[in-house]
């Protein structure tokens, strides 16, 4: 066996029988003197303290998760046309970037390799560009720039990306129906429905005409997984949305009851 | 009584050196929390390891009931948060979790970045460091889709697209991606893998290098 212990000091001493050399330099940290002042033993003086970050980061996550269950909506269907996609949140600055012109069609690549490129490998290189030895962030002004202004500009389009989503949500309309039948066509609430403006934009049939359809208004989902209620519908017809204007029903607070109703009894599916 | 079961194994596998190791190293003033409160800006990167073990625990428990197909991907879900004991939490832990990891690797990543310590010697462990957000951002669009609801199929649908559009290889990105030529059957099982076996083992490796190399080179001192 190689493993010897004689004290022949010249000898070179393997583990066991194997040929790995037996390291006797042990694995030393970086000595600390360097840095006056109040050093701890990791284990266990500063994880016993360490412990207490962890729990309360730990109790403010388990709260997060108690009040806010995760979301789940329909099974992805595939022919559901008028679902508007968004990502994560982390990847809207990329998603945002990549809808405007001058990073999209034939400038496709300035989007997707110059832009992420520079912003990425400048990330990733960054040891290699700031190579001075000073690390202070206010005595090595253009490194910080740069990455404040990157910053920025990510946070801008995150910012930008969720707004637009938020505006084309609530304008959407919604998932078209399938059955191309009204609901209920003896009811008050069709007539009040044609005497009213409504008819000329959303049609006579309700298949829309400058307004979106409003046949299966009664249960659509308003962009993602919420249902439009009939709260949100009288908001529409007092306040008007988008290209439809305001005030555009013309009648008794009981009358606009009755349309409303009729208008949630519009269900296909 | 521990003690002679310690003794015993140590004779025979000299594990103290293992354990000494992790634990005898000291603390600098600068970044312990204890003597200077801002000094928590030390602390994201361990937050960070933290989140990541209870993605890594709580995904575990999640893999017991969801079935990565497009039949059962959704109904499984569906059945762990409403019947399972537990099972909102443990999803919710993992869907939050999600978001909290990649918020703490942010704020470690700028703290890095701003107290300049990713200079040298630490040009390596920052490259690390940027592969470790890589594969964490890899996590998160292949986790995405697994619910297979309406807003994973289109966002990862959305994704794709954008990984085609990338010149010469986008076509070849895109169908490795898939499985296919569209999101569907065949993408399911694959983002399903991505996400437990190959990402993770690639995220566990380039920690294992992050901290050894911590360990190698000491903490960056004060500014
Ligand atoms: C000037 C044309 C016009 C008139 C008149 C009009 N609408 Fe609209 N309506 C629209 C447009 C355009 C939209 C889509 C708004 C948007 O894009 O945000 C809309 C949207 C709606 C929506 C929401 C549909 C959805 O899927 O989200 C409802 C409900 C609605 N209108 C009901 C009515 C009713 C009831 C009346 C009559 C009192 C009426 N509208 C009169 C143009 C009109």
């Amino acid at each position: 066996m190689a493993h010897n212990q004689d004290g022949n000091q010249k000898q070179v001493h393997y583990v066991g029988d194997s040929r790995v050399r037996v390291n006797s330099k042990e694995m030393l940290p970086p000595d600390y003197s360097q840095f006056p002042g109040k050093t701890e033993q990791f284990f266990p003086d500063f994880l016993l303290k360490e412990w207490m970050v962890a729990a309360v980061f730990l109790v403010g996550f388990m709260t997060l998760v108690m009040a806010e269950s995760p979301p789940l909506g329909d099974i992805a269907d595939p022919t559901n046309t008028g679902f508007l996609p968004v990502p994560d949140w982390y990847f809207l600055f990329l998603y945002q970037l990549l809808k405007y012109k001058w990073a999209a069609g034939p400038f496709i690549s300035i989007g997707i390799i110059v832009v992420p490129g520079l912003l990425f490998g400048g990330l990733m290189l960054a040891p290699f560009l700031d190579t001075s030895k000073e690390r202070r962030p206010l005595k090595r002004p253009a490194t910080t720039w740069i990455a404040i202004l990157s910053l920025l500009g990510v946070i801008g389009l995150t910012w930008a990306a969720e707004a637009e989503h938020v505006i084309q949500v609530s304008s959407s309309s919604g998932t078209p129906a399938k059955d191309k039948k009204i609901v209920a066509e003896q009811d008050k609430g069709y007539e009040l429905y044609k005497k009213n403006a409504c008819i000329k934009c959303h049609g006579d049939k309700l298949q829309g005409v400058q307004g979106p359809p409003l046949l299966g208004v009664g249960d659509r989902t308003k962009g993602e997984d919420e249902k439009l209620t009939r709260k949100d519908i009288e908001h529409i017809i007092d306040n008007g949305r988008g290209a439809m204007p305001a005030g555009m029903f013309q009648g008794s607070e009981a009358d606009k009851q009755v349309l409303l109703n009729w208008l949630m009894q519009q269900k296909q599916k | 009584m521990l003690r002679a079961v310690y003794k015993w194994v140590d004779e025979r596998l000299d594990v103290t050196p293992i354990w000494r190791d992790v634990a005898d190293h000291e603390v600098p003033e600068h970044v312990n929390p204890a003597h200077h409160f801002s000094a928590f800006i030390y602390c994201f990167g361990g937050l960070t390891f933290f989140v990541v073990m209870i993605q890594i625990l709580s995904g575990m428990f999640l893999a017991m009931y969801y079935v990565p197909d497009i039949i059962n991907a959704h109904a499984s879900v569906k059945y762990l948060q409403t019947e399972v004991a537990m099972g909102t939490i443990v999803r919710g832990m993992h869907h939050w979790g999600a978001s909290v990891a990649i918020v703490m690797l942010f704020l470690h990543t700028l703290r890095v970045f701003f107290t300049g310590s990713y200079k040298n010697p630490r040009e390596f462990n920052w490259i690390v460091g940027v592969l470790i957000f890589f594969m964490m951002l890899g996590l998160g669009f292949t986790g995405y889709l697994l619910p297979w609801d309406n807003k994973a199929y289109f966002a990862t649908k959305v994704g794709i697209q954008i990984a085609e559009s990338v010149p010469f290889i986008g076509s070849y990105l895109a169908t490795f991606l898939q499985g296919g030529d569209m999101v569907g059957a065949t993408t399911i099982p694959r983002f399903y893998a991505l996400h437990v076996f190959f990402l993770p083992a690639g995220l566990l490796g380039l920690l294992a290098t992050h901290f050894i190399l911590i360990r190698r080179q000491g903490i960056s001192g004060p500014l």
